[in-house]
């Protein structure tokens, strides 16, 4: 998928609108173009075969379109998306596009229409954040919403995901057009000391999960005096249930490289590499790709834009270990060791990669930089909360009825993001509980709904912000099998380096896992409390240091659950099967059969229209009859509960 | 010198120095298990955790990879470092429930009481023997696997070929492991199975070393001719009455 | 597979970032596994300790000592898709390919792994076959699933 167009080194900022106007042409293209969201979540819901079907419809009709593929605009789960725009037109959205909508699909643009069917909202303007400008694309047809005014969109306002979406993620014109690499061509004519003061004055955190200041760590950086310098670009990505870096390195990965660009220069960084984690191959793809097209066009390499600037980057895949997103086991990863974490100090700022002063930012950090560069830190501190500038994107996923990514401004509330956004829990059952910060976060009841997701007020909640995942819980999910899925991912990620990570998130797992089974002991609350917090406290790393919140957070606001799993052998959520009897009530039982004929174990007795019963001595407990039931006949209780 | 505080005391360090070195020097015990003067800080068991109160961000620290600092304000006996340090003792002990060295550090110290569940027999995984052997051996054993798993390795569990015998492994075991027998010209280090030939004096029949390093030796630094493959004093003697225009015929 | 194959491996990959684990991903990927013979052969060519070699081939997941299957059905375990049912689609699998998580089918075909996150949690629960993600994936369907992504590769045939 390479571009065709000006082949010769970018050098000026003559050079750099040519390459500009070019994206224009190819955004706008004077007739339509259709792009499908093509990122590994759009790919998963199978638009690889949306693209073909409409390339060949296409081709059919003779109808001269360009089809494109995208990132991810961030309503996953109506995947797959595809966007039209037709010239002087507003900007169809569609979603839940099937193969056999391609056909109605370009017939309805033949005609100069819109296909209802799978429309979901028009966008009316494009606005280009780097720059301020802002292009009408034309008035939105009669019979569908502005996208924006979408649930999902509302809250938002998307600046590290600018272009996730809108672009085609393999045409650097296309970055460009959207006021890409402008920030950089600006920074090169002026002082770096100067960008740096703007980051301070911006306030941007690390988006990582430490939250570190970024232009703070830039100065410290640049401050180490050293000839050689790396800055490495953090896409391990690790947290289950987080994926805001995969999706901009799959749909925006010149921003990252622009940011990089402009550390470089800050730093006096002369090599960059970006580690992506080996379950992204689509991200490696996609950089790999951006990075030989800036090489090309002389934005990496030698002399950049005639400033004297010289940098690299390259791209170094992970090998499936989530300790390496922390950043001396990243260091120790790309040295070729195994993923080890060591005591700081030294801080990488002053000894990293090779011994050498080295900057680690997080790609949502970096894609955020050349906003900053371009708009100036005053702007990006006008959004969020004092403590916490900007915006965040989160992962909203689990049981929440529009999944996706989201990005807000920082102190936005759970509520409007959980509840707003997301529309609540699917299904309609009770939200219970927030996940904030994968397996290093805590546990948020639903009481906290108006907590605001910033820093502070998370840590004070007693999660974290972490990367961003938003994992929403309703009352079928159970807190103890939660903390006891965490503990299990940090005890099989722990390195096994320090004894309390290594062997306490062992012990408390075994403590889990009983409680989970139906052994557990009253004592064991208080012993999970004090390992918890001493692993918390003595671990040498972030991973040991992080591992046990899930634990003390649960412990914290849902011990009833924990202690109805202890003494009743109850598991209120029924996700606990060795705590759990399915029984069915034979007055709401109308003797359909779905249920025998749906477990797996043969359990159920009974025939005809007579009621049926369970098989306790067969019963495996997997629920499959209770999810079936059309009458709500079957229910469930604890194996130590009256009347099980 | 600079100062810091440590238990209320001010105490003395030269710059680059760990707290737990500044500690030591000035008299005031903290108890370590990875840590080994003669190694760098691998901050590993978590043993020797002192609570900062202030110049560092509070809470608790391993004091063998934290660096001295003038302002730096630390205790090594407040609640929280007993009760972590008292843990980690559990812990290692639920690992190795019959080390010695941990029994007496739990008498003194106290220790936490978890299910014991043995892992590699009796290794605590502190690493000194792994940086033993980088520094002064062949590198010839490292850490495997990761998490519980995780355990001081040969690769493919096979003898390896290379380990010269130097036996920096087992000098440096706290928990005494490793395990090295000396049997007809040869030694053997458990658990490696690593089996080395001796090397014998020409002349006196004296031991030389292992026979890895005398050849590494030899290759490195040639002893030619009617010299090789002598021990020092025999060498030297053999020497001297070369040097006298003898010519000898060593049996 | 002679030790000069190795070597060719290990000459191609000539930056000194990340260049331990490339040679291994490359040499996993082409013999499904890290055979012994292989890692000695890096050891020397890179003048690296094979006990670091083994550190790192035993650390991450993505290599195996063992040869792995043909081809690889990976089922995430991600928060999502374990609070989504990843538990009953691997128990599936199991039960439909006859070996159980981190085995290898005996024809050497398919090895059924659980893996971690693979970013695509609004679709969980999700399956990787070879590298390709495929979404909302029900118990029921498995092995149509296999099937159609698998050409001719029914499990159990
Ligand atoms: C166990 C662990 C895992 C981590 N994983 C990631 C990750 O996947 N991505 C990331 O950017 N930072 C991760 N971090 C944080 C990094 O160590 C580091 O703080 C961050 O990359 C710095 O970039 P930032 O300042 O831009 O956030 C992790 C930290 C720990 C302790
Ligand atoms: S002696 Fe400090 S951690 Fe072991």
């Amino acid at each position: 998928m390479t571009e065709g167009g000006i082949k010769h080194r970018v050098e000026s900022g003559r050079d750099l609108q040519a390459l500009e106007k070019k994206g224009l042409e190819l955004l706008y293209p004077g007739r339509p173009r259709i792009a499908v969201a093509m990122a590994s979540c759009g790919r998963a819901a199978g638009s690889g075969r949306i693209y073909e079907s409409i390339g060949d419809e296409l081709e059919r009709r003779g109808l001269d379109a360009s089809l494109v593929p995208a990132g991810c605009p961030g309503l996953c789960s109506r995947e797959p998306l595809v966007t039209v725009l037709e010239p002087g037109k507003a900007r169809i959205y569609y979603s839940g596009v099937q193969p056999a909508d391609a056909g109605p699909l370009v017939s309805a643009l033949a005609g100069g229409e819109v296909y209802q069917k799978r429309a979901l909202g028009a966008e009316v303007e494009d606005r280009l954040v780097v720059t301020g400008r802002q292009i009408d694309l034309g008035p939105p047809p009669g019979n569908l919403g502005l996208l924006a005014d979408l649930d999902f969109y509302r809250p938002q306002v998307r600046l590290a995901t600018r272009n996730c979406g809108c672009i085609n993620p393999f045409s650097i014109h296309e970055y460009a057009a959207r006021g890409g690499y402008r920030a950089l061509a600006e920074a090169l004519a002026g002082d770096p000391s100067g960008i740096i003061a703007e980051i301070k004055k911006s306030g941007l955190r690390g988006r990582g999960g430490a939250g570190f200041p970024t232009g703070l760590k830039w100065e410290i950086t640049a401050g180490s005096g050293h000839d050689e310098k790396y800055i490495i670009c953090n896409g391990d990505e690790g947290d289950p249930g987080a994926y805001m870096d995969r999706s901009i390195l799959e749909g925006d990965p010149h921003s990252v490289l622009e940011g990089m660009i402009i550390g470089a220069y800050c730093m006096g960084a002369r090599h960059g590499i970006i580690y992506v984690r080996a379950e992204y191959p689509l991200a490696i793809k996609t950089v790999g790709h951006a990075i030989a097209q800036a090489r090309e066009l002389g934005l990496l390499g030698e002399n950049i834009l005639n400033s004297g600037l010289s940098f690299d980057v390259e791209v170094v895949m992970g090998a499936g270990a989530f300790v390496c997103g922390e950043e001396t086991a990243l260091i120790a990863s790309i040295e070729g060791h195994p993923g080890e974490p060591r005591p700081r100090p030294p801080y990488p700022a002053r000894q990293g990669l090779w011994g050498k002063p080295t900057c680690i930012n997080n790609v949502e950090t970096l894609a955020n930089i050349p906003l900053i560069a371009g708009r100036g830190g005053d702007w990006y501190a006008g959004l969020g909360t004092a403590g916490s500038r900007g915006t965040k994107v989160f992962a909203l996923v689990g049981k929440v009825k529009n999944s996706g990514l989201v990005e807000v401004p920082m102190g936005t509330t759970i509520g409007d993001i959980v509840l707003g956004a997301g529309g609540g829990p699917d299904g309609g059952r009770k939200l219970k509980a927030v996940q904030t910060g994968g397996p290093s976060g805590g546990c948020i009841p639903a009481s906290l709904v108006d907590l605001p997701v910033d820093y502070e007020s998370l840590t004070g909640a007693g999660t974290i912000m972490g990367s961003g995942g938003m994992v929403v819980m309703d009352e079928s999910v159970c807190m103890v099998d939660m903390a006891r899925y965490f503990m299990t991912f940090a005890a099989g990620e722990s390195c096994g380096k320090c004894t309390p990570c290594r062997e306490g998130t062992a012990e408390i797992l075994d403590i889990l896992d009983r409680i989970t089974q139906g052994g557990g002991r009253p004592e064991d609350l208080d012993t999970l409390d004090e390992l918890s917090r001493v692993v918390k406290d003595a671990s040498l790393c972030g991973l040991g240091q992080t591992a046990t919140n899930p634990v003390l957070s649960t412990l914290r606001y849902f011990r009833s659950e924990y202690e109805a799993h202890i003494k009743d052998k109850h598991c209120p959520a029924g996700v606990c099967r060795n705590l759990t009897v399915y029984r069915i009530n034979p007055e709401l039982c109308i003797g359909c059969g779905l249920c025998a004929e749906e477990c797996p174990g043969g359990a159920i007795l009974g025939r005809d229209d007579q009621p049926r019963v369970i098989s306790q001595e067969s019963c495996t407990r997997c629920g499959a009859c209770y999810r079936i039931c059309p009458q709500e006949a079957i229910f469930f209780t604890g194996r130590g509960m009256p009347g099980a | 010198m600079p100062e810091m505080i440590i238990n209320g005391l001010a105490v003395n360090f030269r710059s680059g120095e760990t707290v737990l070195q500044a500690a030591l020097a000035g008299g005031i015990h903290i108890p370590a298990l990875c840590h080994h003067p003669g190694l760098g800080h691998f901050g590993s068991c978590r043993l020797c955790l002192v609570e900062i109160l202030a110049g560092g961000r509070p809470g608790l620290a391993a004091s063998c990879s934290l660096p001295a600092s003038e302002d730096l304000v630390v205790e090594t006996g407040t609640e929280r470092v007993v009760r972590a340090r008292r843990v980690v003792l559990g812990l290692l002990l639920a690992r190795c429930p019959d080390a010695k060295p941990l029994l007496e550090l739990a008498e003194n110290l106290g220790a936490v009481k978890f299910t014991p569940r043995p892992g590699d027999p009796g290794c605590i995984l502190c690493g000194r023997c792994v940086r033993a052997c980088r520094a002064v051996g062949a590198n010839v054993i490292g850490f495997a696997w990761r998490g519980r798993d995780r355990r001081v390795a040969v690769p493919f569990d096979q003898p390896p070929a290379d380990c010269l015998g130097c036996r920096a492994c087992e000098q440096v075991c706290p928990v005494n492991v490793i395990k090295v027998v000396e049997d007809r010209g040869r030694i053997r280090i458990f658990p490696w199975q690593s089996e080395i030939e001796m090397a014998y004096c020409r002349n006196c029949g004296a031991a030389i070393g292992p026979g890895v390093q005398a050849g590494r030796l030899q290759k490195r630094f040639p002893v030619e001719g009617p010299l090789s493959g002598l021990c020092p004093a025999c060498r030297r003697r053999f020497q001297a009455a070369l040097a006298g225009g003898l010519v000898i015929q060593p049996t | 597979m002679t030790g000069n194959e190795y070597t060719d491996i290990v000459k191609r990959h000539t930056s000194p970032n990340g260049r331990v684990l490339s040679i291994l991903e490359e040499i996993q990927r082409k013999y499904r596994h890290l055979p012994e013979e292989a890692l000695r052969a890096a050891a020397e060519e890179l003048n690296l300790p094979l006990s670091q070699l083994y550190g790192v081939a035993t650390f991450y997941t993505s290599f195996s000592l063992q040869p792995r299957g043909e081809h690889i059905i990976g089922v995430c375990h991600g928060t999502v898709c374990h609070v989504k049912g990843a538990a009953r689609v691997t128990a599936e699998l199991e039960k439909k390919l006859g070996v159980s998580e981190g085995g290898t089918t005996g024809d050497g075909k398919f090895t059924l792994e659980s893996v971690k996150c693979l970013g695509c949690c609004s679709l969980a629960p999700v399956v990787s076959i070879d590298g390709s993600v495929h979404a909302r994936v029900k118990p029921e369907t498995v092995d149509e699933l296999i099937k159609s992504a698998i050409p001719g590769g029914a499990p159990g045939d």
